[in-house]
């Protein structure tokens, strides 16, 4: 009875869980809308594909994030972790003068590699998620400023390194809506990902190892295993992010990193992920990446300081959780 | 100490102490209670039963302030009011103890029972009045226990009397017991039923929920029967006879069927444990299950019998010992070596080690043979998932409106029946059941009884085990007997309850007192 028996019937504001469902949702459509009323600039394609173009880096790395968190597990590692995976790539390309398909495989294997790293840690070592990646954050970090001497690498050799993100297929085949690539593989990434969350059987441990780690172990699987098959996967996923960054400011910034995986968790408590396991969506966590780039985006436009973006983004963060206690009240 | 200005006879005084009428409550596609009715004298114990779902717990929790009523009133010493939270209704003398202790392990007894109200000079805790108001309670109920000591160090009967303590120091008229004695052995429950009579002399009215039949018998003044929500009736406790009470509760006689138990000694081994050893938990445990056989374990709790279960599950480690499947040794060092092995462990806490309650029924059925269902680059096979869930289903008549179903909102029995099924897809023909209908009802007991028996019969092996010797003297063919992570004893299936008990207290130093007496005889 202990699950069922929350304050179910405390007095207090409720809302339905089909409501909550599309909470995030119709917050960014109601945030869409209140920036197109408060400024002609922002319903713009110009500015419309910006924003998604803004949005790719933190989606990619919010969605590696909502692997994890669904599993009840958390990886503070995927900022840094990113930019590792952007170092090595500038190291294939640059460095070793590697034709630059070898580049991006390189930094998705050592997105993967690391992640096999922490997932190992975690489920063999039983060192807490948390402390983990925290290692893990700070290691990388450090590898990345020592292999590329603290200075960035630019990939000014490698034609085309730069079209990866900011180039635009569809703007070919559709020369009106130049949408980026970046765009299109943080799309492609999202429904990789809700395929593999949805369809397979490393999707259907990702969410029982967080609903119930003991009662799948006493069914006899390998937890270990598929967990660090988890933690590899949103490793790779965040290698794709590292080649997105690299691209779009066409070099490995060592210096930067920290401060995504923030970013990204945000996203992943916006779009409903709940930080305790067992239950999420790639689409919800898409949507909380969107809500936070519109909001940078659309304050911009209407010429908020940028320490207000960050205030406001705090905020939105607290009550994209409170509505959800709100929804498990009815529950 | 009750608080309660009457004297202890006002048990018989015509001004009861909680009278609840006409309650209704729903929740969310639930009717959970329809026009519930309760009663309570000071003074009295009385029984609330009814099969799990029957609405008892949501009823106390409209009494306890947990939840709120939809309509109906409550009337407690004949005022009407309205209870709308826990601190409101321990305000207005009404206590509950909860099935699952909501106990802090790590603070103290002292500081568990006075958390929120702790006594201060100053602004500054003052640990030894503290102590002292906890000893004084603690003496009241006449209990020898330290106020300094930790909780987590206690037994789990201690932490009961703890949780007493704290809703007597509320002074509390009315105590509600939900299934107090689900995880206590027979000298606890004779300690625990020592300190109710006391309370009852002092005036307390105690409702007492609990689905063992003879402990009804043995504490209870009046028994209220609910089902599907409903008042079904209040019945006197000592002079009415089980199975009436178990008609109501059910709503139909249950036959007391006798086991139909198949030969099965020529049948051969299909699991043989040698010499399993595990710190002071399991001292050189041997025994051997042959297939079509349900072989029941008795015991006391802390005799060591889960522990064997999880042993030879791999669910824990052991220190020595072999492990027989089929006339073939197998190494078993995780539970994944027991499932490939065909053993499957049905844990006695199914909300934590055996249902991933978040996932459907569904998904739970094939939670071990997920691979199985694995198709080209790990994609799952849905369709054929659902059709062995729905044949599973079918098959032991889980009661779930789909296969689709959360676990979780599933009632106790037909949890246990998922779990059942999901090892029977695996393949299991070794099947450990651990406390197999602990918090189930009366009616969902006799389904997995017969259950048990049908899968003994069709040549899986079984061990069962139980603290309730009626249901493993029921079942089993043979009994092992532990104690103090020995075995004991093997007993025949028709054994008596006496010959269980006297091997399940037979401590090593009563061993080698017989041994001598048997020496100098």
């Amino acid at each position: 009875m202990t699950d069922t028996a929350a304050p179910a019937a405390k007095s207090g504001p409720r809302i339905s869980g089909a409501f909550h469902r599309l909470l995030a949702f119709s917050g960014l459509i109601a945030l869409v809308v209140a920036f197109s009323l408060a400024s002609p600039n922002f319903m713009q394609t110009q500015n419309i594909l910006a924003i998604l173009q803004a949005t790719s880096v933190n989606g990619v790395l919010a969605i590696a994030a909502t692997l994890v968190i669904i599993t009840g597990g958390i990886d503070l590692s995927v900022g840094t972790l990113m930019t590792f995976c952007a170092v090595i790539a500038g190291v294939i390309l640059t460095y070793l003068g590697l034709p630059l398909p070898l580049g991006v495989i390189g930094a998705i294997l050592a997105g993967a590699v690391c992640g096999l790293i922490s997932g190992t840690i975690i489920a063999k070592l039983k060192v807490p998620p948390f402390i983990a990646t925290l290692g893990m954050m700070l290691i990388l970090k450090g590898l990345s400023l020592v292999i590329s001497g603290t200075r960035p690498i630019y990939f000014n050799d490698t034609p085309g390194f730069n079209q990866i993100a900011l180039g635009s297929v569809v703007g070919q085949i559709i020369p009106a809506v130049p949408v980026p690539n970046g765009v299109m593989i943080l799309f492609t990434v999202a429904l990789i990902a809700s395929f593999i969350l949805g369809k397979t059987a490393l999707g259907r441990y990702t969410f029982a190892l967080g609903s119930n780690e003991e009662a799948v172990r006493l069914s006899g699987v390998n937890v270990d295993r598929w967990k660090i098959g988890v933690y590899a996967l949103a490793g790779g996923i965040v290698g794709v992010a590292g080649v997105l960054i690299a691209s779009r400011l066409n070099s490995a910034q060592p210096a930067l990193g920290q401060g995504y995986e923030l970013d990204a968790i945000a996203a992943v408590v916006i779009g409903g992920t709940s930080l305790s396991g067992g239950r999420g969506t790639v689409l919800g966590t898409l949507i909380g990446a969107l809500i936070i780039s519109v909001l940078a985006n659309g304050l911009r436009i209407l010429s908020v300081a940028q320490e207000w973006q960050t205030v406001v983004t705090g905020c939105i963060i607290i009550l994209a959780v409170y509505a959800d206690i709100l929804r498990r009240r009815t529950l | 100490m009750a608080g309660h200005s009457g004297p202890a006879s006002a048990a018989d005084a015509a001004l009861p102490l909680v009278e609840m009428t006409d309650i209704d409550k729903s929740f969310p596609g639930v009717r959970a209670l329809s026009k519930a009715r309760f009663e309570l004298r000071p003074g009295e114990v009385h029984a609330l039963m009814g099969e799990n779902g029957a609405g008892k717990s949501t009823l106390m929790k409209i009494l306890s302030g947990v939840y709120t009523r939809d309509a109906g009133t409550v009337l407690l010493d004949g005022q009407p009011v309205d209870i709308t939270s826990p601190r409101q209704a321990q305000a207005l003398g009404v206590g509950i103890i909860h099935q699952e202790l909501a106990l802090m392990r790590d603070l103290t007894a002292a500081q568990n029972i006075f958390i929120g109200r702790e006594p201060r000079r100053f602004g500054i805790l003052d640990e030894g009045q503290l102590n002292r108001d906890a000893a004084a309670i603690f003496a009241s109920m006449n209990l020898k226990l330290e106020p300094t000591v930790k909780v987590e160090t206690l037994t789990i009967a201690k932490q009961q009397m703890v949780e007493i303590a704290k809703a007597l120091s509320y002074r509390s008229r009315v105590l509600i017991m939900d299934e107090p004695t689900a995880a206590l052995n027979d000298a606890e429950i004779a300690e625990l039923f020592t300190i109710i009579n006391r309370l009852k002399a002092e005036g307390v009215g105690v409702v007492y929920i609990s689905h063992k039949m003879d402990e009804i018998k043995r504490i209870s003044d009046r028994v209220t029967i609910m089902r599907d929500g409903e008042y079904v009736g209040t019945v006197p406790g000592a002079d009415t006879p089980i199975e009436t009470i178990i008609s109501m509760m059910v709503g139909r006689t249950l036959s007391n069927e006798a086991l139909v138990i198949p030969n099965t000694t020529d049948a051969p081994v299909a699991l043989e444990v040698k010499g399993l050893n595990r710190g002071r938990e399991i001292r050189d445990v041997s025994f051997a299950v042959k297939k079509g056989e349900i072989l029941g374990f008795a015991g006391l709790m802390g005799a060591g019998r889960t522990e064997v279960a999880r042993a030879i599950f791999g669910a824990d480690r052991r220190e020595s010992g072999e492990i027989w499947v089929h006339g073939k040794r197998v190494g078993i060092s995780s539970p994944k070596d027991a499932v490939e092995a065909g053993i499957g462990y049905l844990s006695e806490d199914r909300k934590h080690f055996g249902l991933a309650t978040g996932l459907d029924v569904r998904n739970n059925i094939a939670l071990a043979s997920l691979d199985r269902f694995t198709g080209l680059g790990g994609v799952l096979d849905e369709a054929s998932m659902q059709k062995e869930a729905v044949g599973y289903i079918g098959q032991l008549s889980i009661k779930t409106p789909s296969d689709t179903q959360e676990a979780r909102l599933l009632s106790g029995g037909n949890q246990q029946k998922v779990v059942i099924a999901k090892w029977l897809l695996r393949d299991c023909d070794i099947l450990i059941f651990d406390e197999p209908t602990r918090g189930i009802d009366v009616g969902a007991k006799s389904e997995i009884y017969k259950l048990l028996n049908a899968l003994a019969a069709e040549g899986k092996a079984i061990i069962v085990i139980s603290s309730e010797l009626p249901e493993v003297l029921r079942l089993s063919h043979r009994i092992a007997v532990m104690c103090e992570g020995r075995l004991t004893g093997m007993l025949p299936g028709g054994a008596s309850q006496e010959e269980i008990m006297r091997l399940a207290t037979q401590r090593q130093s009563s061993v080698a007192e017989s041994a001598t007496q048997r020496r100098t005889a």
